[in-house]
């Protein structure tokens, strides 16, 4: 399981900014996935309104949610296979434990889970000696190097080139010493060759879900590699790990959010492989699992039913958020310090794991808003992260000097008369201490500030409202 | 209390409400029975020949490789040829598809296939497509004994034959044949009396992943190339092809190679 070090937020935070190597993979990553998804849009013009039928399809599930998740395992069964619903972490990873010993299972590939992430199987299962494979190809040089994904979409969106160079021969001992990596494609050509071993000797394979479909017992996985489907298919058995808000009643309201997720992810059009599996291998089938099972998980989601952060429950994990973000786009995703980084981060980690525990993620953000304004279910980020400041605050776990200064701007900001005097006062002040320069440098009390840029000096004609009236005295001008 | 129960309490108590009544239940099971589209893209709703220079388009955009034949009995030539200009064996595995197994195959006696699934060491493959969408230029392969999945996966090269006649401009409309013709009494039975195959792979390219420096790169696990044959099938789908892209050169889409920089300003 990915340990918890969200508290470390702007430690960690600090960190990443005088990363130069991380700075790096994070200027290169960024203005791609921006162009492509602005691209990719601009070539839908009904984009806009399957947002909102986006939202109105999520919204209707989630209304419904427990009929749907019933009709849901009765199809699942009627296809041969079996759902097992678990409350929390530790009962989902247990049941993929005990699906995998009951079939005597030694390897177990797997597909991109973030799920998988927050339950922990790998280590759970590594602990009882089966070994866990990743064969997404960011998520197999993450588990060489035991990092977590910094990413839910491109899990190895932080490291560089060489990073993989150094990596493949650190680990991939039996090939020639001396090879050569002449470029990207010579380092995914030895990842296929190592992992075809691999996929061709698994006795269990296990994927995510992008979407469970109601009215026929399907789970639907979206990938541009193929990883998923050799998953998949290859094996005995299949296993498909989703948590509960993946549930969509039928095969249109799933196509109409498929029109979303990959233009919003990797401007795609559409991903390269989105696959519906149902049940199990047929009678006649040449191929296929024999056996088919659903490990349907909440881990903290139902208690969100209702709430404030009830809208989180639509989001369909594209990652647009965290890349149109400014703050991921500086610290990358490990500064958040669980799985789920950026905006849909900040919002769903306090609500998995509990505000106390997660420490500054609803802070990191500058409320841009431009989170929001690509979310293809238009979840309120903003609105949902300032439920969680506010919490912070009635809970009393924001530091003393905030409590503090938030005390002494509240007094003011009640007494609108005592707010313009002082900040009258304060601006005369600061005015006359920067006459000439412009800029402060530092300043007592604000080296929090003017420690990474220069806080300006104010500008002489006094302050907004002083220059407001002056300006409604003039003939109503602004 | 079971963790189904503990959950479907958990969901039920923040709807601030208990089980849903009857009426309620019958409502979504209608909803569920006829299952409603949704907005669908205008971008498909065109004529037919457009539709299926649509769906070539978009294949092309995506890095797969069209070729167009008239007839069925041209197929084999169109493999064969595939496979000399890309200087590959002239050997594959094939779909157990009748369409393709009652081709006029020993007219190319150099070609040697195996009709079974596919397998680790399979360079090529010859699969039938079901169905094509031109929205996006993806080919579907519902799963069955004719049709296995492995196909679709483990050659490094995929042929993919396909009939104008079975493109569709939305997925919804690969969705309602799929549901009228395997409802019930398929060619591989449904245990649950639905319609579903057991797998049902939508293609839309050939592997590819982007995760080494957010840089593209084809052939990540699945094939590295996707070779479309199209029959046309149809005289609409002819016209169509012949004219090909109506546009001059200039006009159209700039296409992305692999390689690049996963940046369209590059």
């Amino acid at each position: 399981m990915v340990a918890l070090t969200s508290p470390d937020f702007k430690r960690r935070a600090s960190r990443a900014l005088g990363d130069a190597r991380l700075q790096t993979a994070l200027k290169r990553g960024g203005s791609g996935f921006h162009s492509k998804r602005s691209q990719a849009i601009a070539a839908l013009p009904e984009f806009e309104r399957l947002r909102d039928i986006g939202r109105d399809i999520k919204n209707h599930t989630l209304a419904n949610l427990d009929h749907y998740l019933e009709v849901f395992e009765r199809n699942v069964i009627a296809n041969g296979g079996q759902v097992h619903w678990c409350a929390d972490a530790a009962e989902a990873r247990e049941t993929v434990l005990r699906i995998c010993q009951a079939e005597g299972a030694r390897t177990v590939t797997k597909g991109k889970s973030m799920i998988s992430e927050e339950i922990g199987v790998n280590e759970h299962l590594s602990a009882h000696g089966i070994v866990p494979v990743e064969t997404d190809l960011g998520e197999y040089i993450l588990q060489l190097v035991d990092e977590p994904p910094s990413h839910i979409i491109a899990p190895a969106f932080h490291l560089n080139r060489d990073d993989w160079e150094t990596r493949f021969r650190a680990a991939h001992t039996d090939l020639p010493k001396d090879r050569v990596f002449h470029d990207r494609r010579d380092i995914m050509a030895e990842a296929r060759g190592k992992l075809r071993e691999r996929f061709l000797a698994a006795d269990v394979g296990i994927t995510g879900a992008n979407f469970l479909i109601a009215e026929t017992g399907s789970s639907v996985i979206v990938t541009n590699e193929g990883n998923g489907d050799l998953t998949q298919t290859l094996p005995r058995v299949h296993i498909a790990l989703a948590s509960i808000e993946k549930v969509v009643p039928t095969l249109e309201d799933c196509t109409s959010l498929l029109r979303l997720l990959a233009r919003s992810a990797t401007g795609q059009d559409f991903s390269v492989y989105t696959t519906f599996s149902t049940g199990v291998r047929r009678a006649q089938d040449l191929d296929g699992p024999e056996a088919y099972h659903v490990v349907l998980i909440d881990n903290g989601r139902s208690n969100m039913v209702g709430t404030d952060f009830h809208e989180m429950l639509r989001c369909i994990r594209c990652a647009a958020c965290m890349n149109h973000c400014p703050v991921y786009g500086v610290t990358g995703g490990h500064a958040y310090g669980w799985v789920y980084p950026g905006p849909m981060g900040s919002v769903l980690t306090p609500s998995l794991v509990g505000v106390e525990k997660s420490g500054h993620l609803p802070n990191a953000s500058t409320f841009c808003g431009r989170c929001e304004s690509v979310c293809p279910v238009k979840i309120p980020l903003p609105k949902m992260m300032r439920h969680w400041r506010e919490r912070e605050f009635e809970r009393h776990l924001t530091p003393s000097t905030i409590r503090t200064g938030l005390g002494v701007w509240g007094w003011f900001a009640r007494r609108p008369g005592w707010y313009r005097a002082a900040s009258r006062i304060g601006m005369g002040a600061l005015a006359l201490l920067g006459r000439g320069r412009g800029r402060f440098r530092s300043l007592p009390l604000a080296g929090g500030w003017t420690e990474g840029r220069d806080l300006p000096a104010p500008e002489p004609g006094g302050t907004f409202m002083a220059r407001y009236a002056a300006a409604q005295r003039n003939g109503g001008r602004r | 209390m079971s963790s189904k129960d503990a959950i479907l309490n958990a969901i039920r108590r923040g709807l601030k409400r208990g089980p849903l009544p009857a009426d309620q239940r019958a409502m979504l099971d209608g909803r569920l029975a006829t299952h409603p589209r949704h907005l669908i893209p205008a971008r498909s709703r065109v004529s037919r020949p457009e539709q299926i220079a649509l769906f070539v388009r978009n294949l092309e955009k995506e890095f797969a490789t069209v070729e167009r034949v008239p007839d069925a009995e041209s197929v084999p030539a169109a493999v064969a040829d595939y496979l000399a200009a890309q200087n590959l064996a002239p050997r594959f595995a094939m779909a157990p598809h009748p369409e393709l197994t009652s081709l006029p195959w020993d007219t190319r006696p150099m070609l040697e296939f195996e009709t079974r699934r596919g397998e680790a060491e399979d360079a090529v493959s010859v699969q039938h497509a079901w169905a094509g969408v031109a929205e996006t230029g993806t080919l579907l392969f519902p799963s069955d004994p004719t049709r296995p999945t492995t196909l679709n996966l483990l050659p490094e090269t995929e042929i993919a034959v396909i009939r104008a006649s079975a493109i569709v401009g939305a997925y919804e409309e690969a969705w309602d044949r799929l549901r009228a013709e395997r409802a019930g009494d398929g060619p591989n039975p449904n245990p649950s009396g639905g319609f579903m195959p057991r797998n049902i792979m939508f293609v839309t390219g050939p592997s590819r992943s982007a995760d080494i420096e957010q840089t593209l790169e084809l052939g990540a696990h699945g094939p590295r190339r996707l070779h479309v044959v199209l029959v046309e099938d149809e005289p609409a789908a002819r016209s169509a092809l012949s004219e090909g892209d109506p546009r001059p050169e200039a006009a159209r889409e700039p296409v992305a190679r692999p390689g690049q920089i996963a940046n369209p300003a590059d």
